[in-house]
């Protein structure tokens, strides 16, 4: 397979690299020969460890993805971000009053946002990045926790705001308010707990952890399934 | 817009389409105990004898592990321990948690609450802090919150899917603990998927008696990893980061009292001495057992195994490795890749190259595994043969994705599964509309370092919790038990070693136990060829590897 493979040539960090077709930018510099450290983490699209900008040939723009779910393409340009040092406001869920205006208290530069739309055009989960931080001004914390739910925290919206707003710490704040104040909290589950502690489910447990192997089994064939 | 599919795989779709009709609504007979029987003995890769081998050395010395682990536990350490001075300390803590994923956050937030400051808490881990399997996990997690169900369904669920050899007092402790683990979660700001009065949304995961499968999307580790991340940030427990452990410190007495941490960038090594240690480095998944791609994360490298091995603490199951049924298979990219059971929960039907259903789509996954190699295999090797082949040679099952959308309405996968239709968007597939191509994939560790139900090790001053400890789940795992069980085991791990700080008395600061494993691997003539922990897999390419030469 090896003596057919379809070579392209990228441009890691300026040099240039004879490397298959059809790798994404993580795989292609690996086999270039690096061994990663920074720019590398879940490399499934969960992480937002690879952040990277690009560019392409004849194409002045600089675009933002992850390096794990990008095809290389031939004659591009690459680099990665090793570290994002954008700051998370110093705040603790139990010490926030949950008031309209929490956002803007610690992150007052939302305010400063110039409608752009830069944000969103980096952001590799094409999330509505805009509109969420349009949301956060509105005091719309429900709006924000939904259009960033998505978010890999990859920093790249922080890194290319002309009003350095760092929309995913934002985004982070909104969506514990909304889980922990303003979702309805489970009845349920609660109930459950309260039972648990109480030692409803002791003596079951007792009986259960006491079986042996076969009496395990024959209770295991006998439970019925849930449609 | 080019077709993604290839016109070989692309006819295989329309016998999907043509037989998708008769297919809905159909679930077919789940399999006897017997039958998973045979299937996992002709089929699952675990039931290969070649591919294991018996411990040479050390506590669990003759167990039978697969021979990519082997390799890491019959290896010398990676610093020389005689070239470490441990007589000055970078760090004094209380607790040293090793490991930045789900189960070293959860530790240190509860060692926080059992009374340790933040400030005399340590979190090291060897990438960024939160990057694990913990944060990639997507479907969901189990608790047994419903008024139908119960921690003792919970439990004879767990037991089944473990094969029944799962230690009974973790099981218990696992399904005990789950709602309030989710209680917890609640009050720290998750957002579960909940219907508008706020109950929860829960389907069924492979091996479940009841729908207890809880969600945030297909992002769930995903959304509930930020939020501890984010709840230390807010505590300021203090992460040092890219500096993995390379070698505990034992004392005099034989307990743990610390660790060597290693800076992957300069190079340096630097001392932690803590009254309490917590080991949370998650599993294996990058070993590539017996050649299999994997759905897990850069660091998944088995290293806290090596590390408390050589300690002297005891291993269990780790003869069984879980493959998840449905990794990637297709495009070339993205082979090895997660999709989530979610979507076999959500009605996805696993068919063959004719579109013929022959599984039910929630057996454990093991068996599910099992079962999917057997269609793949060539009637030679005792298969089926039936499986789809792709341009690169890889081969994998159809999971019928567009159902979902037809069970559901339209707009569903797009919505709730928004991580699985982004990952297949970028090449250009949408898998409502066409099904995707799965083969099962390394997913997790089911075994690991023996604990009890508070996380403690058989090593004093040494606790453990999530992927990297073993005998909550016995030979397998069910879905929605991971996120659970780090959560659960995370904690239990953490007010331990709490409690543990609060009274221990460490001695005086060895590598003594590196020094005798070093000693034990030479009389059992294991050859100095191979070091561990491994830290990162090997990925570069070949050419550039052979050329490589260490000048500065």
């Amino acid at each position: 397979m090896s003596a057919e493979l379809e070579m392209i040539r990228v441009y890691i960090m300026g040099r240039a690299y004879e490397v298959p077709a059809g790798l994404t930018i993580m795989k292609a510099m690996e086999y270039a020969g690096y061994r990663l450290v920074r720019g590398v983490g879940c490399r499934g699209g969960f992480c937002g460890a690879c952040a990277t900008v690009f560019r392409r040939p004849g194409d002045y723009k600089l675009y933002a993805d992850l390096a794990c779910q990008t095809t290389a393409e031939d004659e591009m340009y690459i680099a990665q971000i090793p570290s994002v040092p954008a700051e998370r406001a110093p705040w603790k869920l139990s010490e926030l009053e949950p008031e309209e205006n929490f956002i803007l208290a610690l992150y007052p530069e939302v305010a400063r946002c110039v409608a752009c739309n830069t944000c969103s055009r980096a952001c590799p989960q094409e999330l509505e990045v805009m509109d969420y931080i349009q949301a956060a001004l509105r005091g719309d914390i429900a709006q924000v926790a939904e259009l960033s739910f998505d978010c890999v925290q990859c920093g790249l919206c922080a890194m290319r705001c002309p009003a350095e707003i760092v929309h995913y710490h934002v985004g982070q704040l909104a969506r514990r308010v909304y889980g922990a104040y303003r979702a309805p909290q489970a009845g349920h589950l609660a109930a459950r707990v309260e039972e648990i502690e109480s030692g409803t489910f002791d003596q079951e447990l007792d009986t259960l952890q006491q079986m042996s192997r076969d009496e395990l089994v024959e209770a295991y064939r006998k439970r019925d399934v849930e449609k | 817009m080019a077709d993604a599919y290839p016109s070989s795989m692309r006819e295989s779709i329309g016998r999907v389409e043509a037989t998708r009709p008769q297919r809905m609504g159909v679930e077919p007979q789940r399999l006897s105990l017997e039958e998973r029987r045979e299937v996992l003995d002709q089929f699952h890769p675990d039931y290969k004898e070649e591919g294991k081998r018996a411990l040479a050395v050390g506590p669990s010395k003759g167990e039978l592990v697969p021979h990519e682990m082997a390799d890491l536990l019959e290896a010398y350490p990676l610093i020389d321990p005689d070239r470490v001075d441990l007589g000055q300390a970078d760090y004094e803590v209380d607790v040293l948690v090793i490991g930045g994923g789900g189960g070293g956050t959860v530790a240190a937030l509860w060692a926080n609450e059992a009374g340790i400051p933040a400030g005399r808490i340590l979190i090291a881990t060897k990438l960024r802090h939160g990057d694990s399997n913990s944060m990639m996990a997507q479907g969901g997690i189990q608790a047994a919150d419903k008024e139908n169900d119960s921690p003792p369904i919970h439990y004879l669920d767990v037991q089944g899917g473990g094969h029944f050899g799962n230690d009974p007092e973790l099981v218990r402790a696992l399904v005990s603990d789950a709602p309030e683990v989710l209680r917890w979660h609640e009050k720290l700001g998750v957002m579960y998927d909940k219907d508008p009065e706020g109950r929860m949304l829960t389907i069924h995961g492979g091996g479940t008696s009841r729908k207890r499968m809880h969600s945030a999307k297909d992002y769930t580790g995903m959304e509930i990893m930020r939020v501890l991340r984010d709840e230390a940030l807010g505590r300021g427990i203090p992460t040092v980061e890219f500096s993995p452990v390379v070698e505990l410190i034992s004392d005099d007495k034989g307990q743990v009292v610390g660790a060597v941490l290693w800076n992957m960038e300069t190079e340096e090594y630097s001392v932690v001495r803590a009254k309490a240690t917590v080991l949370a480095t998650g599993g294996w998944g990058r070993l590539h057992i017996q050649g299999f791609p994997t759905s897990n994360h850069y660091g998944a490298t088995a290293d806290g195994l090596v590390l408390a091995y050589r300690a002297g603490a005891g291993l269990r199951d780790l003869d069984s490795v879980q493959y998840h049924p449905t990794g990637a298979a297709f495009p070339e990219q993205i082979v090895g890749l997660l999709i989530t059971e979610k979507v076999r929960g959500m009605g996805a039907q696993p068919v063959n190259v004719e579109g013929e259903l022959f599984v039910h789509p929630l057996e454990p996954r093991d068996v599910e595994s099992g079962a999917f190699i057997r269609e793949c295999s060539s009637p030679e090797q005792g298969g089926r043969g039936r499986g789809v082949v792709t341009p690169t040679g890889m081969i994998g099952i159809w999971l019928d994705t567009p159902m979902v959308d037809l069970i559901h309405g339209q707009g569903t996968f797009n919505r709730e599964l928004s991580a699985i239709w982004r990952m297949y968007a970028r090449f250009d597939i949408d898998p409502s509309a066409d099904p995707v191509l799965t083969y099962p994939t390394l997913h997790y560790q089911n075994g690991g370092v023996v604990i009890d139900a508070d996380g403690a090790t058989q090593v004093p001053g040494l606790f453990a919790g999530g992927e990297v400890s073993g005998g909550i789940h016995g030979k397998n795992r069910l879905m929605g038990n991971s996120l659970l069980d780090f959560n659960v085991f995370g904690r239990r791990a953490g007010i331990a070693a709490a409690k543990w700080a609060q009274r221990s008395k460490p001695g005086k600061p060895t590598l003594e136990h590196a020094l005798r494993y070093t000693q034990d691997l030479q009389a059992a003539g294991v050859e100095e060829v191979r070091k561990a922990p491994s830290l990162l897999p090997e990925y570069r390419g070949k050419k550039t590897l052979a050329r490589v030469v260490d000048l500065i």
